[in-house]
């Protein structure tokens, strides 16, 4: 069954008299389950497709689907409850809201969806544990290394079991040993809970842990790689 | 609802996120609301004052006259009810701060000078506290009795007439039959008003003494009575007008004096006036540190939107911001303008600017008033325009597009 389906997508950008093509009639499926990495040259396509397959961005034609919901023709309010309910994000860098802690952080979107207090606080614990932040919850994330941010950002986006998770360079910021950790942690989540991940990186090291590997130039798939077959 | 807990949280935090910041907002706030408080005690005091004073003056909260009298205050126009008459309707009606009296112009001549005057012809022991006149504070005496043959005059009257407690004048007025009336009274009692010009044109003689005087047999020209509160005088005007005949006038102090009348509404507009633009002042400052707080949290509002926060919680995350600081400086403000306002409950001195004061009827005491009514009223109005004036930043935060405030630099 699929988890994400774009069909015919088209995005342009106008910057002066130029437009550029960030998609340019692109259709993709990813399987539940799936561990794809969407990869590209600068201006390639890849983060405006992960924004239109995360509901932040519109694209001018086509349609967008998660599961079996069509969402590019959802309203703001409608994809921001789809966002909180079946999609976790992880971002290259300012992930986390600066005057909460890190178990805030990671409760946030489950206060938000209305999770009773005692579940909530149950349920941050256990995920900082398991993504190896055991006794920082109380950490603001001034207070914590890059990496450690990343962890609380990928704690928060699957603490409430989304079916799907949407990754920008989750690794851009970190250095090499850190970004090994990070992937590992991804790739046992993908294993163990049958998270579908979808992740846009330029990273050749984040690469390599993904099962499907889809290249793109000029808003196009150019390559589509089963990596489990190679 | 649910999410209000998590709005309070993350609304209190990003308040002392940039304290400096708050502070000085606060700082504001409180120094804004303090004066704003402040000056609507004192001009509330200096207005209660003049109105206590102008009904202590008039007097009462209800006056029963003849319908001309007003237009023509002669012994002419008498109430068509005699005085005993009057006496048993009032003590029938249970109403009990009242008094009738004998008004009508008059000239009082010392040996010196002469002076047009209001002849008041009065009951001291009905009248007793219902006046401007205090009687323990009169210099020599007040009036003993209705019939009492002393005059009490102002010590400012007597100044200019170049007379002094001890000595005698003439009073000199007109009959109903218009023949020039007149007798020599000796000066029993100089008393102080609050203004000069109380002093300059009262005198105080018997009631029976003046009927006498003026060949009135138990006619008076004036009724008062008071009630409880000068704001509400509703209820003893319909217990007056109920136990007086038509051809009677009974009217409010609003109506008979409708400078004073007007000027208790005037006050009321003032307080509206005087908060909206202290609250306009502030709110430059108030507009200026939600819209920088927005400016600054861009990238951090995206990310709320990214995960799923609904706009209107945004909105409502700015709004409730500001509502937290407004409400706290108002909290400050109020109980430091309580604290300023209290120890001067007993009177602010102000005969330094009271001869100018005087003029408006103001005396030399200030007396700050702190009405419940004031205050509630101050507090609303900053909190609904706070709120309003929170809506542009608020409503601009709550529209980002999270794909652009999240990647916004800076």
């Amino acid at each position: 069954m699929s988890a994400v389906r774009c069909l015919d997508l088209c995005k342009t950008y106008h910057q002066g008299d130029v437009d550029i093509h960030a998609l340019d009639h692109l259709s993709i499926e990813v399987r539940e389950g799936g561990f794809v990495c969407l990869s590209s040259p600068s201006g390639g396509g890849k983060t405006t497709l992960l924004n239109a397959i995360g509901g932040l961005d519109r694209p001018d034609s086509g349609e967008v689907w998660i599961g079996e919901q069509r969402i590019d023709n959802l309203s703001k309010g409608q994809l921001a409850d789809l966002r909180l309910r079946k999609i976790g994000f992880v971002f290259q860098a300012y992930n986390l809201i600066p005057v909460l802690t890190a178990r805030e952080n990671v409760e946030f979107v489950m206060q938000v969806q209305g999770v009773p207090a005692s579940q909530r606080r149950q349920k941050s614990i256990e995920i900082l544990e398991e993504v190896g932040l055991e006794g920082m919850g109380d950490r603001r994330p001034h207070e914590m290394s890059g990496g450690q941010q990343q962890r609380v950002a990928v704690a928060r986006a699957i603490v409430s079991r989304p079916t799907l998770v949407l990754a920008d360079e989750p690794t851009a910021n970190l250095d090499s040993k850190t970004a090994d950790e990070l992937m590992e942690l991804f790739t046992e989540l993908n294993e163990h809970h049958g998270t579908t991940f979808v992740i846009a990186t330029h990273d050749q090291k984040v690469m390599r842990y993904a099962r499907r590997l889809v290249k793109m130039r000029d808003g196009k798939i150019v390559d589509d790689i089963d990596q489990k077959a190679v | 609802m649910r999410i209000l807990p998590v709005l309070g949280m993350l609304a209190y935090r990003n308040l002392w996120r940039n304290h400096r910041r708050t502070i000085i907002m606060l700082s504001a706030i409180v120094i804004g609301t303090w004066a704003m408080i402040f000056m609507i005690a004192l001009m509330r005091g200096m207005v209660e004052d003049m109105l206590r004073d102008g009904i202590e003056a008039l007097p009462g909260h209800v006056q029963v006259h003849h319908p001309d009298y007003l237009d023509d205050p002669s012994i002419s126009n008498v109430i068509p009810i005699p005085d005993a008459e009057l006496a048993s309707r009032f003590e029938s009606a249970g109403i009990e701060s009242w008094a009738s009296r004998v008004r009508v112009p008059a000239v009082i001549t010392s040996e010196r000078e002469s002076r047009g005057v209001t002849l008041l012809g009065v009951d001291p022991l009905r009248e007793r506290g219902l006046t401007f006149v205090d009687y323990d504070e009169v210099e020599g005496r007040f009036l003993d009795a209705a019939d009492d043959t002393g005059v009490v005059i102002g010590r400012k009257l007597a100044n200019t007439l170049e007379t002094e407690l001890g000595k005698r004048i003439v009073l000199m007025s007109q009959s109903p039959e218009n023949e020039v009336v007149d007798r020599g009274f000796r000066i029993v009692g100089l008393f102080d008003g609050n203004v000069e010009s109380l002093e300059e044109t009262y005198v105080f003689i018997g009631k029976a003494t003046a009927q006498k005087l003026l060949r009135v047999r138990d006619d008076v020209t004036e009724v008062f009575a008071f009630g409880d509160d000068y704001r509400n005088v509703e209820p003893v005007y319909e217990r007056v007008a109920s136990i007086m005949d038509d051809g009677v006038s009974v009217q409010r102090w609003t109506d008979i004096d409708t400078y004073l009348g007007t000027m208790l509404g005037v006050m009321d507009g003032f307080v509206l006036v005087w908060v909206v633009v202290v609250f306009l002042a502030l709110s430059f400052g108030l507009v200026n540190t939600l819209v920088m707080a927005v400016f600054e949290r861009v990238r951090e509002i995206g990310l709320m939107l990214a995960l799923g926060m609904q706009p209107r919680s945004i909105l409502g995350q700015i709004i409730l911001e500001s509502m937290m600081l407004l409400a706290l400086g108002l909290l400050i403000g109020n109980v430091l303008a309580w604290a300023a306002i209290k120890p001067l409950e007993g009177g602010i001195d102000i005969s330094v600017v009271s001869e100018g004061m005087a003029m408006m009827g103001v005396s030399s005491m200030l007396y700050p008033k702190l009405l419940l009514s004031d205050v509630i009223l101050a507090n609303v109005v900053v909190l609904v325009l706070g709120f309003l004036a929170s809506l542009s930043p608020a409503w601009r935060a709550s529209r980002y597009e999270p794909v652009e405030a999240i990647t916004k630099v800076g």
